[in-house]
C-alpha cells in the first residue's frame, strides 16, 4: 500500500514536471517574472551596474521578451551561469532562457536539445597584438607566442588555423579572460586571441589602446544568441519573434523616440502589424496586440540597444560590422512579420 | 704589614665610578651586532633585507599615495593620475557596498547584516573567552545563529523561535533520555525536534507577517557577507557534526562505525569543487524547479559535508593521542559513556585538536570563495564578474584582488593569533 502511493507520488511529480515543461509561457505568466539565465559578468553584454541593475546587450533581450510577457522589463530573476553551469540551469528548467553570448553550433542545438532562437551578435575570432610588433595580417604570425583561454573552441580554432596555413606557434595556457589581459600585457605572449567583441573590450580597458592593433582576420564563425529547451515549440516561437521584432523595428525605421506616434497607426502594413494596430500577431503567440511594441520601447530598436551597450559611442567601440542590417551590407535579416 | 702599606705608592681609597661598557657592547649598537650582523652571511642576509624592503617601498609607496579615491572610472583614474604611477581606489569608493554585501541586496537593509556581524562578536565572546565571563553569558551565544537569521533574511520572526523551541524541546528530551542510553538520547533529541518543526512549520504559515523585518531571498546575498555566512554557518555545524563522526568512528557498534567510515573516507575522497558542483549542477535535476531548497543552503549543506569530515579526522587524532589511562579512569569512577566522554576525554581531546580544527577553519573559510565558480557572487565572484564586467572598471585588477586578501588575512590571522591565544590558556604543564 504505501509502496504504491509512493509510486503514485513520483509519477505525479514526473507528470507535473512534464506539463511545467511544455508550458514555460504559462509557468511564466503564473510566476509573475521570467527566468533569464546571463553570463556572471562581461563588459557591454551581462553585468550589474553601481545600482545593481543589469545592464547590456544579453541583458536586453531579456528584457524584451519579460517586457512582451508580462508587461514589466523589470519582471525578470536574473541567474548568473558560468560557461560550465549554463546549459544545465536551462535542462533542468532553472531558467527558462539563456541569453548569455553563447556560440549556436550543431551540437548544442542538437545533442544538448536546445533551440537556438536567433542570433543577436556575430561573433568571431580574431587576434590581438601590440602595435610596436609591427604585425599588419594573421598570416605574419609564424613562430608567435599565444595567450589562450583553455578548454575554449577558440583554442580549436587557433589550431585549425595556424595548420592550415602552415604556421607554427606556441600556446601560452591561460585560465581566464582577466588572467590573460595581465599576460599579455606584461609580455608573457605576443598575440592575444579570443573573440573580437571581447578583444575589443578588452583593448578598451588598456592604459593606451592606441597601442595594440586587432588584427582584420576573423578565423572563425560564432553567431551568439538566445536559446531555449527543446520541446516547447510555443516559448521557442516567442522568444524568437520578440528578438526579430527588435531587428524588424530597426530595419522600419521604429524607434524608442517614435513608436508612440507610429502605435497610432501608419500607411505601412508591416509597421502596423508589429505594432499591433492591424491584424493578430499577438494572439497566435499568446499575447496581445502590443506584445511587440513593449518589447521595442524597453530600450529601443536592435540599433539602438547595439549602439547604447557596445556601440562606438560606448568604452567598447564595436563597429556594427556583420551585424548591420541586411539592407546595408549586415547580416541582419528578419523573417517578414506577416 | 703596615710596613708594606706605607711603602705603597698609591692607595685607593674608594671604588672607581662604574665605567659604562664599550660602545659596540651596549645600545643600539650591540643590538644591531647581536641580531643584524652577527656573522659573514647573517650580513648578507640583512643587506639583502633591507634592499627587498626598499625596493617594496619605494614600489608601492607611490602606487598606494598617489591613489586616487573620487573618479567614476578607470579611464578617469587615468586622466587624473596623467602617466604618474597611482592605484585607481575609486573601484572600492564606488563598489564598496556591493565587494560587502552582495549586489542585490537592498541598501536600506545593509544596517541588518552589520548588526548581526557586530552581535557576532557579542555572542563568541563568551564562548571563546570562558575565563573572561561568566557561564551564564553562553545563553547570548546560543540565541545568536536564530537573531542573526532573522536579522540577516528577514521574515517572521516566528520562523527562528520555533527553531529555537526545537532546539529546547530536543535538549530536554535528550536529557531525559541520556539515562538510559546516549544513543537513545540523540535519537530521541533529533526526533522530538523534527517532530516540533514538522507541527510548527503549519503555525508559521499563519503567522507570516508577526513581527516580521522585510525578507531578502538567499540568492540576494553575496560579497564578503556570503563568505563569513558560509564560513561562520560552516564552521560552527561541522565541529558538533564532526565530534560526533569521530566519537562514531571509534564506536564498538558496527552500523554507526561503519556510517562514519564510509562518510567519512568518501567525503575526504572528493574535492570541494565537485561537491558543490554537485549542490549546484545535478541537484537541480533531481529537485523540481520551484522547490524551495536554495542555491545557499545547498552550498551550506555541502560545505559544512567536507568541513565535518576533516574535522571527524583531527578529533580523532585528539582521541587516539590521549592515553588509554584516561578512558579506563573514566570507567573506574562509573561514569557511563555519554559522561565520560562529556567530562573526561572530550576536553582533553579538543585540547589537543585545537591546531587541526583552526587549521581546518581557516582554510574552510579561505575555500568558501570556490562558490564563485559556480556563478555565486561572493568577494571573488563579485570581482571576477560584476566589477571587472562593468565597462568602467574593466582592467582594474590590484586594488580589487589587494582588497579582498586584505579582509581574508585580517579574519585568517585573527583566528590564528586567538587559537594561540587559546593554547596557552589551556596549557597545563607548566612547561
Amino acid at each position: 500500500m504505501k509502496q504504491s502511493v509512493f509510486f503514485a507520488a513520483v509519477t505525479a511529480a514526473g507528470l507535473s514536471a512534464g506539463a511545467a515543461a511544455a508550458g514555460t509561457l504559462d509557468d511564466v505568466k503564473a510566476r509573475g517574472t521570467l527566468n533569464c539565465g546571463v553570463t556572471t559578468g562581461l563588459v557591454g553584454f551581462a553585468a550589474p551596474n553601481a545600482n545593481g541593475e543589469w545592464e547590456g546587450f544579453d541583458v536586453a533581450v531579456c528584457r524584451a521578451v519579460a517586457a512582451a510577457v508580462l508587461s514589466d522589463p523589470t519582471a525578470i530573476e536574473f541567474v548568473p551561469t558560468t560557461g560550465k553551469t549554463r546549459f544545465t540551469a536551462l535542462a533542468s528548467g532553472e531558467i527558462d532562457m539563456l541569453a548569455r553570448n553563447t556560440t549556436w553550433t550543431f551540437t548544442r542545438d542538437v545533442d544538448l536539445k536546445f533551440e537556438f532562437t536567433g542570433v543577436n551578435y556575430y561573433d568571431g575570432q580574431g587576434f590581438m597584438v601590440p602595435k610596436a610588433l609591427g604585425v599588419s595580417s594573421a598570416k605574419e604570425l609564424d613562430g608567435a607566442t599565444v595567450c589562450i583561454q583553455t578548454g575554449t573552441t577558440t583554442e580549436l580554432n587557433l589550431a585549425d588555423y595556424f595548420r592550415k596555413n602552415n604556421m607554427d606557434y606556441e600556446p601560452v595556457p591561460i585560465e581566464t579572460n582577466a588572467e590573460s589581459q595581465q599576460q599579455y600585457l606584461a609580455g608573457a605572449c605576443d598575440v592575444y586571441t579570443t573573440d573580437r567583441s571581447g578583444l575589443a573590450a578588452t583593448r578598451a580597458s588598456f592604459e593606451t589602446p592606441s597601442d595594440h592593433v586587432i588584427l582584420p582576420e576573423t578565423i572563425s564563425k560564432e553567431p551568439l544568441g538566445p536559446l531555449v529547451r527543446h520541446g516547447d515549440n510555443e516559448w521557442g516561437d516567442l522568444v524568437r519573434w520578440t528578438l526579430n521584432a527588435l531587428i524588424a523595428a530597426e530595419e522600419l525605421g521604429i524607434t524608442s523616440a517614435n513608436i508612440e506616434e507610429l502605435a497610432k497607426g501608419t500607411n505601412r502594413p508591416e509597421v502596423n502589424r508589429l505594432l499591433g494596430t492591424e491584424g493578430t500577431l499577438g494572439e497566435m503567440l499568446g499575447l496581445d496586440k502590443e506584445w511587440a511594441k513593449r518589447a521595442i520601447m524597453v530600450g529601443g530598436n536592435y540599433g539602438e540597444l547595439f549602439a547604447k551597450n557596445i556601440g562606438e559611442s560606448t568604452p567598447i567601440g564595436l563597429a556594427r560590422g556583420l551585424n548591420a542590417q541586411w539592407t546595408e551590407g549586415g547580416l541582419l535579416y528578419a523573417p517578414p512579420f506577416r | 704589614m703596615s710596613d708594606t702599606h706605607s711603602q705603597s705608592a698609591f692607595v685607593r681609597s674608594e671604588i672607581l665610578p662604574e665605567a659604562p661598557p664599550p660602545v659596540r657592547e651596549r645600545g643600539i649598537v650591540k643590538w644591531f651586532r647581536e641580531n643584524l650582523f652577527s656573522s659573514v652571511a647573517n650580513t648578507i642576509l640583512t643587506l639583502a633585507a633591507i634592499w627587498a624592503v626598499y625596493y617594496l617601498i619605494t614600489a608601492t609607496g607611490p602606487w598606494l599615495l598617489n591613489g586616487v579615491w573620487t573618479t567614476s572610472s578607470l579611464s578617469e583614474c587615468r586622466d587624473v593620475l596623467d602617466g604618474r604611477t597611482g592605484a585607481c581606489f575609486s573601484v572600492l569608493a564606488e563598489r564598496w557596498n556591493q565587494l560587502i554585501f552582495g549586489f542585490k541586496y537592498p541598501d536600506e537593509l545593509y544596517w541588518r547584516p552589520g548588526l548581526a556581524f557586530v552581535l557576532l562578536f557579542v555572542a563568541l565572546a563568551p564562548l571563546l573567552f570562558a575565563k573572561v565571563f561568566p557561564r551564564k553569558l553562553l545563553v547570548l551565544t546560543a540565541i545568536y545563529p536564530f537573531l542573526a537569521f532573522y536579522l540577516i533574511w528577514g521574515g517572521t520572526i516566528m520562523v527562528p523561535v520555533f527553531a529555537l523551541l526545537g532546539f529546547v524541546v530536543g535538549f530536554f528530551v535528550y536529557k531525559r533520555l541520556v539515562l538510559q542510553s546516549a544513543s537513545m538520547g540523540l535519537l530521541g533529541a533529533v526526533v522530538s525536534a523534527l517532530v516540533f518543526w514538522y507541527v510548527t512549520g503549519f503555525l508559521t504559515g499563519y503567522m507570516s507577517n508577526f513581527l516580521a523585518l522585510e525578507p531578502v531571498p538567499s540568492r540576494d546575498m553575496g560579497g564578503f557577507m556570503l563568505n563569513m555566512m558560509l564560513g561562520v554557518i560552516c564552521v560552527s555545524l561541522s565541529l558538533p557534526i564532526g565530534i560526533l563522526l569521530a566519537l562514531g568512528r571509534q564506536s564498538t557498534m558496527p552500523i554507526i562505525k561503519w556510517i562514519s567510515v564510509v562518510f567519512i573516507e568518501f567525503i575526504r575522497g572528493v574535492p570541494l569543487i565537485t561537491l558543490l558542483f554537485v549542490a549546484n549542477v545535478v541537484l537541480a535535476y533531481f529537485l523540481p524547479p520551484e522547490s524551495s531548497l536554495d542555491l545557499i543552503l545547498r552550498v551550506i549543506i555541502m560545505i559544512t559535508m567536507f568541513a565535518s569530515a576533516y574535522i571527524a579526522e583531527v578529533i580523532r587524532g585528539g582521541l587516539a593521542a590521549l592515553p588509554p589511562g584516561q578512558y579506563e579512569a573514566a570507567d573506574s569512577l562509573g561514569l557511563d559513556y555519554a559522561q565520560s566522554m562529556q567530562l573526561v576525554i572530550l576536553p582533553q581531546a579538543l585540547k589537543i585538536s585545537i591546531p587541526g580544527i583552526v587549521n581546518v577553519s581557516v582554510g574552510l573559510f579561505k575555500d568558501t570563495t570556490l562558490v564563485s565558480v559556480i556563478s555565486m557572487f561572493d568577494l571573488v565572484g563579485m570581482i571576477r564578474g560584476p566589477i571587472l564586467g562593468a565597462a568602467e572598471w574593466n582592467g582594474v585588477y590590484w586594488e580589487l584582488f589587494g582588497f579582498a586578501a586584505l579582509l581574508f588575512f585580517i579574519v585568517c590571522y585573527s583566528i590564528s593569533q586567538y587559537s594561540q591565544w587559546l593554547e596557552r590558556q589551556l596549557r597545563t604543564d607548566h612547561a
